[in-house]
């Protein structure tokens, strides 16, 4: 995997991430697709995913939690708005109360997923647009938890280069 | 300056802020030099007041701040702000970043059966 770019734009409030994959696209849409692929790499390190319904089709339903270290369950939702196997897909992210329905009160994130075929096998191109601080500030504090394991995990990284 | 600094409600402010595009392009026009209200309210096809509320929401965020030079109100980019709402997206980026990764750990798993991209699309 190669990280090709990485932008973040404070004024329009949103991030955009590519990165390239050593397989074809069908492939690389598969891990968002299935649940089970799903839940192993939605959460950030640390915060296993536990996708209860997923359906990635327009209009489709996904419901999830994430078990933080200390067991803390943090539930959250997917609405599918468009899906082009395996070329495009677009998705609206938020999260849950208690009872893993969506909270209203709660701000959504849009992502815009592109999936491109290139000579190394999949460019795949992330847009993040965000409406509200609340939903990036609740994933950030989830990416502050394990902040260590993240940066050991980056060194890993490095070195398997 | 640290992300953490900030308050719940500091950081509702700064993106309430910068929710609203005429808001956006006012802090992208302060960045680039010093306005007066009345300049800015001539860029826009709203009224002075208006526009007066709009600097009145990014003053309240910190993202501007208004200066008084003679008859004329100034406004002043505080780019220090604006920073911040990067750091966060910054760590947003970092999440990305490991699901990448744990991606393509699932990806790896398929390494012994022989892959060919061409022969997929």
């Amino acid at each position: 995997m190669t990280v090709v770019s990485s932008s973040t734009d404070p004024q329009a409030l949103t991030m955009t991430f590519v990165a390239e994959f050593a397989a074809p696209p069908q492939r690389v849409w598969q891990v968002w697709a299935d649940p089970r692929q799903l839940e192993r790499w939605w959460g950030p390190p640390g915060w296993p995913a536990t996708f209860t319904r997923h359906e990635l089709a327009p209009g489709g339903q996904s419901r999830y939690h994430m078990t933080s270290p200390d067991g803390q369950k943090a539930p959250g939702w997917w609405r599918t708005v468009v899906t082009e196997p395996p070329i495009r897909l677009v998705i609206e992210d938020g999260f849950s109360g208690p009872d893993g329905e969506p909270d209203e009160q709660m701000p959504t994130m849009r992502l815009e997923v592109s999936f491109e075929p290139v000579a190394a096998g999949t460019r795949m191109t992330i847009l993040t647009r965000f409406t509200d601080i609340g939903q990036l500030e609740k994933v950030a504090a989830m990416g502050m938890v394990e902040g260590m394991t993240q940066a050991l995990g980056q060194i890993d990284a490095v070195l398997a280069e | 300056m640290v992300v953490d600094e900030l308050t719940d409600a500091e950081i509702d402010r700064i993106f309430h802020a910068l929710a609203d595009r005429t808001r956006r392009d006012i802090v992208a026009r302060t960045m680039r030099g010093d306005q007066s209200v009345s300049g800015l309210a001539r860029g826009y096809d709203m009224s002075f007041a208006a526009v007066q509320k709009h600097v009145a929401v990014l003053t309240s965020a910190a993202l501007v701040r208004k200066e008084r030079r003679g008859r004329e109100q100034l406004v002043r980019a505080v780019p220090q702000t604006l920073q911040r709402a990067g750091a966060l997206l910054q760590r947003y980026e970092a999440l990305w970043r490991d699901r990448a990764a744990a991606i393509e750990a699932i990806l790896a798993e398929d390494g012994d059966l022989p892959h060919t991209p061409e022969g997929h699309r």
